[in-house]
């Protein structure tokens, strides 16, 4: 449940010390406390389980989903703009209608999620995996680097992640060129939103590593002549697991707000294989006109992914957490 | 023990405080009983975990739930308050029962100057208006040894040292002139040069004062110093009750005897300190009967089957079924 | 005090250039500014030409110096798209922006605080629980989502507010304001309250949580041992004791508000700096882009060290010295 409260560890930067460590202490309290009185709550279970039914639905999409609103070819304008099947004009075939360009929403929902989903892992793993690298670096290094990284993240970290990532974004595509926009846009979402990300790891990853360093068996591999990055690797890792994942639980529900809103800014993944964001954004601009359809079930869509993933990973939170047994 | 005919000031009956929880209600105050007469100090002494602390809140009537009091009262002078409303709770805190917390460091609101604690404290309790309230904070803060008063009292909480701290603490407990003072382990948080200091300066106010005191420590030493009758208690229940000489000099209870040995007193030649074995049960955990039979030496029969109440023993009161006249026989004493 | 200032002083101006130098080489390598400002009919040989009057052909050093230069100057140059110089486009924006955020600060502050403080002190009333389901759904759902939702409700079925722009304005000379008008003011509810959900929220969740904790304290309960009245105790010691680190934590978030109007300006369509800045990104208009990457920064800095110094009054423990009279 951070999607937007103090992204990335908090508005730490250039306001150390009490700032951020305020942040992360009331994060803390926050996050055991409501859990606790949801999981009370027989009402708030039922729903985290349709909201995973849901995640479900979105992972099988290709499977089970009526229609492939990405296949061209079973597209027809004709279709386009169809109300729900319970309404006046709705067609069975199109349970709940279609979009402006005939696609059915139902199956553009589906693949829309799955997107969503896959965007947000993907970034997730680059952060990850980018976050730990550096901190494993600048933990074992040491010195000039470590300080450079360091000053690198606290500077990122006065920022949101939303600015950061259409920063990163807008760049991407400039230099990409507009015009392999379509294709790259996957890629260059991905990048953007986990470059915004890697600080949270690169910071718990460099504390264990220096934490590990000073330790006599780091010393005697030293002298032994191992390779010390296989030390870290197989020593430090294995320690930062746990709060990675807490991490990593955390950054998924905002990496999908956040390719949901990059994505509804327009400059997510286009049109062409819209994610739930892009639809949105399509359907903001028929509400007037009446036909609601079009932008209201891919929003609600998008708050039961929200809601989801965030339940999962407060769930996660405690189940990984020690201190809450 | 208190034989005069007005009733004593703090009355405790058959107290019983209990914690629910998950696994089921926990007993951590069992029954216990005991008076405090005017102007007496009483010490309440115990190792942690045996309820002490808990007795002294529940006097004052700041239990935190889900503890709360589950049988039992508590006569102030003869009234009854372990049933009142907060409201009229309220009004005895401070102008009659007075406390002191262990840590002075966190006793005090860091972001007001002691004197305004203090003023506001008095304001509420009295008609006095600003100034006069504050000439009387004044006085206080050099009763309890500040140094000069007229600057400190603006200052913040973090600009006193731990003992001066404890004074100001002390000062605040004692600014409507209470009946009754309840410390819990009023120097523990101190360092050790201070910490007699300190017991002196409340010894010495409280008598000035009238009031009496209710001192909760596990520091024997301190009771011997400063207490007039003393309490002991184990596992939420009281062991014994008397006068501390008697107390400490002539233990009746066995653990008292096992506590008494276990402290190193100047003037003594031992060759090792006496030590008891095991350790004071869980509350989760309490033995059947007495609850320190496992533990005891001289344990029989009767102690796992039954709790023993607190009978006389002399000047004592013990809660111990050697000096049950019954068994006690049975066993070849008495 | 004066030498902490002047080492935040110091620390903000160190990334003050970071952020200058990340702006100069969007400036420099992101596109090719001569390219973006001439017709397709100029030669190669004129495009030279420009760049080396442009400066573009000196030395890296002396080109970030006068891109520093002319930033602290408000100077950004000139928008690609728009044609117009990016200070005049920023400035005519600003206050759309800046009147739409602080209203909704204030609105987040007015209604977080008290029900925070209610949640804090009736744990376990309905009201509570309601507030603080209400708290998780504003926290996980996204801000354009909500925006939308309360344009589907109160512009499309109900008609009672406009779903974009801004009403109308009056014009005060340096500054245009749309809180003087009704059609101004109704245009302000919605995107004022989008943006202001996730502020209310962090701030409810975060007095609730800091009440809680001082609640637990030794001085409240002394301070109850005492038997000061419910009032003093509850709002005279605990509320003062939990406000200051929430003032703080707040202020430090108004930098991220004015950031989060790029979602609330696009869903409603709101002509504030936001707005521009997403058009910029859309259509790689560096100079707009960087000069409000340049802005923010400083909004943020400025703030960080505003708060900082604002906690310093504010808590006694840090105003005096550290030296104890014993």
């Amino acid at each position: 449940m951070a999607q937007q409260d103090l992204p990335a560890g908090g508005q730490g930067g250039v306001v150390r010390g009490r700032g951020a460590l305020l942040a992360d202490r009331l994060r803390r309290a926050l996050g055991s406390d409501v859990v606790f009185s949801f999981k009370q709550s027989k009402v708030t279970m039922v729903a985290a389980l349709i909201t995973l039914i849901m995640v479900a639905g979105a992972i099988l999409a290709p499977w089970i989903a009526p229609h492939n609103p990405f296949d061209l070819s079973t597209i027809s304008l004709l279709d386009a703009r169809v109300p729900p099947v319970w309404a006046e004009d709705g067609d069975p075939r199109f349970l709940l209608g279609t979009d402006d360009q005939g696609r059915d929403m139902l199956s553009t929902i589906m693949y829309g999620a799955r997107l969503s989903l896959l965007v947000g892992f993907a970034s997730v793993l680059f952060a990850a995996t980018l976050g730990i690298t550096l901190g494993l670096v600048s933990g074992y290094l040491g010195g000039a680097l470590d300080s450079v990284i360091m000053r690198i993240a606290d500077v990122q970290l006065t920022f949101p992640a939303i600015l950061i990532a259409l920063l990163i974004d807008g760049v991407a595509h400039a230099l990409l060129g507009v015009s392999s926009k379509e294709d790259s846009a996957f890629y260059v979402l991905v990048f953007s939103i986990g470059l915004s990300f890697w600080v949270q790891y690169a910071r718990t990853v460099r504390g264990s590593t220096m934490v590990e360093k000073n330790k006599e068996y780091v010393q005697a591999a030293r002298i032994i002549g191992v390779p010390p990055v296989l030390i870290m690797i197989k020593h430090v890792l294995p320690n930062v697991t746990g709060p990675v994942l807490v991490i990593a639980t955390i950054n998924l529900a905002v990496a999908i707000i956040l390719e949901a809103t990059l994505s509804f800014l327009g400059v997510g993944i286009p049109i062409t294989q819209p994610s739930l964001g892009t639809l949105i954004r399509v359907g903001q601009d028929f509400l007037f006109s009446g036909e609601w359809w079009i932008t209201i079930f891919p929003g609600i869509a998008l708050a039961a992914l929200a809601l989801a993933v965030n339940l999962l990973g407060d769930w996660l939170r405690d189940v990984l957490n020690p201190k809450l047994r | 023990m208190s034989d005069s005919k007005k009733p004593p000031l703090l009355e405790v009956r058959n107290l019983r405080i209990e914690f629910p929880t998950r696994h089921g209600t926990l007993v951590a105050v069992d029954d216990i009983s005991f008076q405090i007469a005017e102007g007496e100090v009483l010490g309440v002494v115990g190792e942690s975990g045996a309820g002490k602390s808990l007795t002294g809140t529940a006097i004052i009537g700041l239990l935190e739930p889900p503890g709360r009091i589950a049988a039992g009262e508590v006569y102030l002078e003869g009234r009854r308050i372990d049933n009142l409303n907060d409201d009229a709770l309220r009004k005895i805190r401070g102008r009659e029962i007075g406390m002191v917390f262990q840590d002075p460091l966190t006793s005090l609101n860091p972001l007001y100057t002691v004197g305004e604690q203090l003023t506001e404290t008095i304001q509420t309790h009295t008609t006095l208006g600003d100034k006069a309230a504050r000439e009387r904070a004044l006085g206080l803060l050099g009763e309890v040894g500040i140094p000069s008063p007229e600057r400190r009292i603006d200052q913040y909480p973090h600009q006193f040292s731990g003992g001066m701290r404890q004074r100001v603490v002390i000062a605040l407990a004692l600014c409507v002139n209470p009946r009754l003072v309840i410390a819990d382990e009023p120097t523990t948080a101190l360092d050790v040069s201070i910490q007699a200091q300190i017991i002196k300066l409340l010894k010495r106010l409280c008598q000035d004062h009238g009031a009496a005191v209710m001192l909760i420590t596990h520091d024997m030493g301190v009771i011997a110093e400063t207490a007039d009758r003393v309490a002991v208690m184990y596992a939420g229940r009281i062991a014994e009750v008397g006068p501390v000489r008697d107390v400490i000099m002539q233990a009746k209870h066995p653990y008292t005897h096992g506590l008494m040995g276990s402290i190193p007193m100047v003037g003594q030649h031992l060759d090792r300190l006496t030590q008891i074995e095991g350790s004071m049960p869980r509350l989760t955990e309490i033995p059947s009967g007495c609850a320190f039979h496992p533990r005891c030496p001289k344990a029989f029969e009767r102690c796992p089957k039954e709790r023993p109440n607190l009978v006389p023993a002399d000047n004592s009161d013990v809660a111990c079924w050697l000096y049950d006249q019954a068994s006690a026989k049975a066993v070849g004493h008495g | 005090m004066a030498s902490f200032v002047v080492r935040r002083l110091l620390q903000s101006i160190a990334v003050m250039l970071a952020v200058g130098l990340l702006a100069f080489m969007m400036f420099r390598f992101v596109g090719d500014p001569v390219n973006q400002m001439v017709g397709i009919e100029t030669t190669p040989e004129q495009r030279e030409a420009l760049r080396v009057k442009l400066g573009l052909r000196d030395p890296i050093y002396e080109q970030f110096g006068r891109f520093i230069w002319k930033a602290v100057q408000f100077d950004f140059g000139i928008s690609y798209q728009f044609k117009q110089p990016v200070s005049q486009m920023l400035a005519s924006r600003l206050p759309a922006t800046l009147e739409l955020s602080i209203v909704s600060a204030i609105m987040a502050v007015l209604i977080g605080i008290p029900m925070g403080v209610y949640t804090g002190l009736r744990r376990h009333s309905w009201l509570s629980k309601i507030f603080l389901t209400v708290s998780l759904i504003g926290v996980s759902l996204p801000s354009f989502l909500i925006g939308i939702l309360l344009i589907f409700v109160f512009a499309v079925q109900l008609g009672w507010l406009p779903s974009f722009g801004r009403g109308r304005v009056v014009d005060l000379g340096f500054w245009t304001t749309g809180l003087l008008t009704l059609s101004g003011l109704k245009a302000l509810i919605m995107p004022a309250f989008t943006l202001a959900l996730f502020q209310l929220t962090l701030i409810m969740r975060l007095v609730r949580a800091e009440m809680l904790e001082v609640l637990r304290t030794d001085y409240i309960k002394f301070a109850r041992a005492r038997g000061l009245s419910k009032r003093a105790v509850n709002f005279g010691h605990a509320l003062k004791n939990t406000l200051v680190p929430v003032i703080t934590i707040t202020g430090l978030q108004f930098g991220t508000v004015i950031a989060f109007a790029i979602i609330t300006e696009t869903v409603f369509q709101w002509p504030g700096m936001g707005l521009l800045f997403l058009q910029s990104v859309q259509n790689v208009d560096i100079p707009i882009m960087a000069a409000y990457l340049l802005l923010i920064a400083f909004l943020f800095v400025l703030i960080n060290m505003i708060v900082d110094i604002l906690y310093y009054v504010v808590d006694p423990r840090l105003r005096t010295e550290r030296g104890l009279a014993v």
